[in-house]
């Protein structure tokens, strides 16, 4: 494979800045997260999400080494490695914190998930690359999509992995709605999923039902996931204005939160860094958005603006659904905060999907 | 060829182009929300937040559910839960914990320096995680500890539902104990709302019940103040009490069998023939169980595993045992059920019973003379039951002896149950891959070689031959019951089978097994409260070649079990039992006479309740 030497001079510096210091506040405040009082020092995760940088790295260089053009190409095999990995999650997948969402591959536990999110936006912008109708797409045009999207959801709810599903169902209907569906198609969507419900929930058991119902309202549950909000909000609102300071954080010392590294650790930075903290990494976030919108209406062609869209989508949803849980303005479920959350599979997933955007920025000039 | 120029003019997606303006006023709109909420949390209550941080102000304090009780099958208490105190100790709510912990030993009165070691260890627990300092602690030591709450900044008792074992020992098989639950546990069971430090069954009863029994632990959301005394409670679960347990065992035969047992390895069990109801089941050595409930100690636990008599064993359900002569009674039935024999023929038993190349011995030196089939069963012939297993064949005799539900596990509802083996053709291919030698029969024929049995199983069969054929589950749990008293679900009498047995073969067999205690082996069962028929039995531990040796000359390990098993009254049999003895010696000597010393206590205490119900009754017919 050759690298033209014009897309090294148009790499996407704002892009690749943006996200690096994003990742880097990641890794800063994991450090923070994850350090022992009694010990002295930090313990292993860190340096593990130092390990997964790179893993990612391989991901975000790898997805723009090559023209984005072929993803067409590989759109539906790796949707298909997904609904493999997925499938082997439930059978021989390993457990913990009462799901089952990993592989263990010995070095490193993949968690399918996440890559499957990915899958979403490649088959999707391959399905839509093409010209929509003059009148919009009606729901009978997207059997296809639908066919492919609900068995990733189905698998990732038996996990069960609530978040993920959710993620998976809002980036699904962003890109459905970007790829042209009608509004009154949508509308009717809307309703049919409304009318479903109840009869989904027949088919529930009772636990599951609860579960649900926790979901919808943390204060059923006032010992567990109600319980992580008050003391999440705590943890954010004694940050104030300016912070207590990196590494003199009270609240994430306490074994109050369960994931104080993973999706809880929005509460963790904003403690120690306080409202001005919190603007900065928002920006961060606004601006690798807004930037990347840029990038849709600028893009060469309907499919590099579709994979944009795609990457702009999972990464949207998941900053405001992490941040709106932490702060206690949506039920808590488990979704990771993009390049900052720690883990393996996040990260590459993620650096994954900025360097596709990459990938259709630097080719935009290319014809 | 289209020219750059025309490229140029209809690149990109105009439509996505469109629609993305769009995507601007969304993304401004979410991040204004999602800023105006941090300038809500950390500029206008940031100063409310910063208090409840400070001391880590809300806390959570878990309930556990009470579990629920055993009674027996006459509503007496075997296991309950009684109320206790913890004394928790959390240094970060002490401006100095070493000075706090000083006046609570003088307080006390308890050692200072074991308090301040106890702290040290802790050191490097998570931040406001409670210390324990006692379980279970003294009601002088509550008075103290609520009398100087002042001056004990940190110090605070919870109560806690401790379990409590009535009768120690007696059941500790049945009822099993609690323990911490495991990494393990925690693991697969997280989903049912388990938590480090839960009690959860880890034996017996309390596994194998544990879901019944457990309850639901609640909780509270507390604020607490600078002292990590609680303000006010700002979320509560109510805990869920566990449902209460009825089981079939009556305590009092219990006590009777334990205390029979006691000083021996060994097992007894005794089973309603009609129903397959356990009315006791004991097993020797046993442990506390209230041990566990206080908390068991590294060093006595470590006691407990590496006893040699194996304290946590089970031996009637888990116990794996040649039958010996007591599988005389299966190949009786069988021989007779078969028609290989005329049970009023004689054979002449020279002492040994030669088949093949080898001479299989009998028990008695010289022999037992002309043996027919009842004299057979009363001196516990070997010879005749020898000649026998070659006449049956291996397979006929494991039909027969799986019919009465030998060698497969029960399904009774404890834990861990082990099944035992009868060997047959198929059997033997499967497990060596060898096939049967006509030369293994004889030694099957008096329940050695592969046949191996757990005492419960022979039980079940001793009740299966005095109720006329019929097998039965054998229960353990008759009723579980809510708080309330409501009946949740009841077990009956669960019939597995009913087996098709000729009446002048069970006549046969049972004056065999009467005259078994009254003129023959079993003599040291003989009571004059009560009429037992049974059998007894030697199992071999070591294969004896040559030399006859008493069991006195053997090391102890080396030394034979005995076995006894029987049912009483022999006219209307009630109740069946099994004794084993291990390294017991001669059957009809160690293990008869505690079989019937429970028949007896069987008979008295049903005297007694027939006394005080008639009495009741009278007084009832008097009232009227």
């Amino acid at each position: 494979m050759q690298i033209d030497r014009r897309l090294i001079s148009h790499l996407d510096w704002t892009l690749l800045l943006l996200s690096a210091t994003i990742v880097g506040i990641g890794i800063v405040t994991i450090y923070s997260a994850n350090y022992d009082m009694a010990e002295g020092h930090a313990g292993a995760l860190p340096m593990r999400q130092v390990t997964w940088l790179g893993l990612g790295l391989i991901a975000m260089f790898g997805a723009m080494s090559f023209d984005y053009h072929y993803i067409d190409r590989l759109a539906y095999p790796f949707y298909g490695a997904m609904l493999v990995l997925l499938i082997l999650v439930i059978i021989i997948g390993h457990s913990g914190g009462g799901s089952q969402r990993w592989i263990n591959l010995g070095f490193f536990r993949l968690q399918p998930s996440e890559p499957a999110k990915l899958a979403i936006v490649l088959f999707m912008a391959k399905y839509f690359q093409t010209d929509e109708p003059p009148k919009g797409y009606y729901l009978r045009d997207l059997w296809v999509p639908f066919a492919l999207v609900v068995p990733l959801i189905l698998l990732t709810l038996i996990q069960p992995d609530l978040g993920t599903a959710i993620i998976l169902g809002v980036v699904f209907i962003s890109m459905v709605l970007m790829g042209g569906l009608r509004l009154r198609s949508f509308a009717y969507l809307v309703a049919a999923g409304i009318a479903f419900l109840p009869i989904g929930w027949q088919f529930l058991k009772q636990y599951q039902r609860n579960r649900i119902l926790t979901f919808l309202d943390p204060d059923r549950d006032p010992l567990g996931a109600g319980y992580h909000v008050i003391q999440s909000q705590i943890a954010i609102g004694s940050g104030k204005i300016f912070g207590k300071g990196f590494m003199h954080g009270t609240q994430n010392r306490l074994n109050f939160l369960p994931e104080q590294h993973t999706d809880f650790i929005f509460a963790v930075f904003s403690e120690e860094w306080g409202l001005i903290g919190c603007a900065v990494l928002l920006l961060l976030y606004f601006g690798l958005i807004a930037y990347s919108i840029r990038l849709v209406q600028r893009a060469k062609d309907r499919f590099g603006a579709l994979l944009v869209f795609g990457m702009i989508a999972i990464i949207f949803w998941h900053v405001v659904i992490n941040v709106a849980m932490v702060s206690g303005i949506m039920p808590v479920v488990g979704v990771p905060l993009p390049l900052v959350s720690y883990g393996g599979s996040a990260l590459a997933s993620m650096m994954f999907a900025v360097g596709v955007m990459m990938n259709v920025s630097m080719r935009r000039y290319i014809f | 060829m289209a020219t750059l120029g025309e490229i140029n003019k209809q690149d990109g997606a105009p439509e996505l182009r469109r629609r993305s303006v769009w995507l601007f006023a969304i993304l401004i709109f979410a991040f204004l929300g999602l800023s105006l909420r941090m300038i809500f949390l950390q500029a206008i209550h940031g100063e409310r937040y910063t208090f409840l941080s400070e001391n880590n102000r809300i806390r959570l304090k878990r309930v556990p559910g009470t579990r629920g009780m055993v009674l027996d099958r006459y509503g007496e208490l075997l296991v309950d839960s009684r109320p206790s105190f913890d004394l928790f100790f959390v240094p970060e709510d002490s401006d100095a914990p070493e000075t706090t912990l000083r006046s609570l030993a003088r307080y006390l009165k308890w050692d200072e320096s074991e308090l301040l070691k106890t702290y040290e260890d802790n050191k490097s627990r998570a931040a406001f995680d409670e210390i324990t300092l006692g379980r279970d602690v003294e009601w002088s030591t509550i008075v103290a500890v609520e009398t100087h709450q002042l001056d004990l900044p940190g110090v605070t008792l919870r109560a806690r539902p401790r379990r409590n074992y009535v009768d120690g020992q007696a059941a500790a098989h049945v009822l099993g104990y609690l323990g911490e639950i495991n990494q393990k546990q925690l693991q697969t069971s997280r989903e049912q709302g388990y938590a480090i430090g839960d009690e959860i069954g880890q034996y017996g009863l309390e596994r194998k019940w544990e879901n019944v029994l457990r309850g639901r632990s609640g909780g509270q959301q507390v604020e607490v103040d600078a002292l990590g005394r609680r303000v006010r409670v700002l979320h509560e679960v109510s805990d869920v009490p566990g449902y209460t347990v009825h089981l079939t065992l009556d305590r009092q035969l219990q006590q009777t069998a334990y205390e029979a047992l006691k000083g021996k390895e060994g097992t007894l069990v005794a089973i309603d023939v009609h129903s397959g109801a356990i009315l006791a089941l004991a097993s020797t050595p046993a442990f506390d169980p209230n041990v566990f409930a206080r908390g068991i100690k590294g060093n006595e636990w470590n006691a407990l595993l590496k006893d040699k008599l194996r304290p946590l064993n089970n031996r009637a359900t888990q116990g794996q045992f040649p039958p010996g002569s007591t599988f005389k009674i299966i190949m009786a039935i069988a021989a007779l059920e078969e028609g290989v024999i005329n049970p009023e023929a004689s054979i002449s038993d020279p002492g040994f019973f030669p088949f093949g190349n080898r001479n299989f011995r009998d028990w008695k030196e010289g022999g037992h003379g002309s043996v027919n089939f009842h004299r057979a069963i009363v001196v516990s012939c070997d010879t005749y039951f020898y000649q026998l297993g070659p006449k049956l064949g291996v397979d006929r005799i494991a039909k027969w002896a799986k019919a009465f539900g030998l060698g497969e596990k029960s399904g009774i509802a404890l834990d861990d149950e082990r099944g035992g083996t009868i060997p047959d053709t198929a059997w033997k291919m499967k497990r060596f891959r060898q096939p049967w030698y006509p030369g293994e029969t004889v030694s099957v024929a008096i329940g050695q070689g592969y046949v191996t049995v757990t005492p419960l199983q022979m039980a079940n069969m001793m009740a299966t031959v005095a109720n006329g054929g019929k097998l039965f589950r054998p229960r353990i749990v008759s009723k579980v019951e809510s708080v309330d008293g409501t009946t949740v679900r009841d077990y009956g009498p669960e019939l597995i089978r009913t087996i098709e047995i000729k009446p002048d073969t069970l006549n046969r067999v049972r004056n065999a097994l009467a005259d078994v205690v009254k003129a023959g082996t079993g003599g040291m069962a003989r009571s004059p409260l009560i009429e037992i028929a049974g059998k007894t039995g030697t199992a071999q531990v070591v294969e004896m070649k040559g030399a006859y040796l008493k069991s006195e000359q053997l090391s102890y390990f080396s030394r034979d079990h005995a076995w006894f098993v029987a049912y009483a009254p022999v006219q209307d049999p009630q109740v069946a039992i099994a004794v084993l003895v291990e390294h017991g010696g001669h059957g009809g000597d160690a293990a008869a006479p505690m079989a019937k010393k429970v028949f007896e206590k069987f008979i008295e205490l049903q005297k007694q309740r027939t006394e005080k119900q008639q009495v009741r009754l009278e007084g009832e017919t008097r009232a009227d």
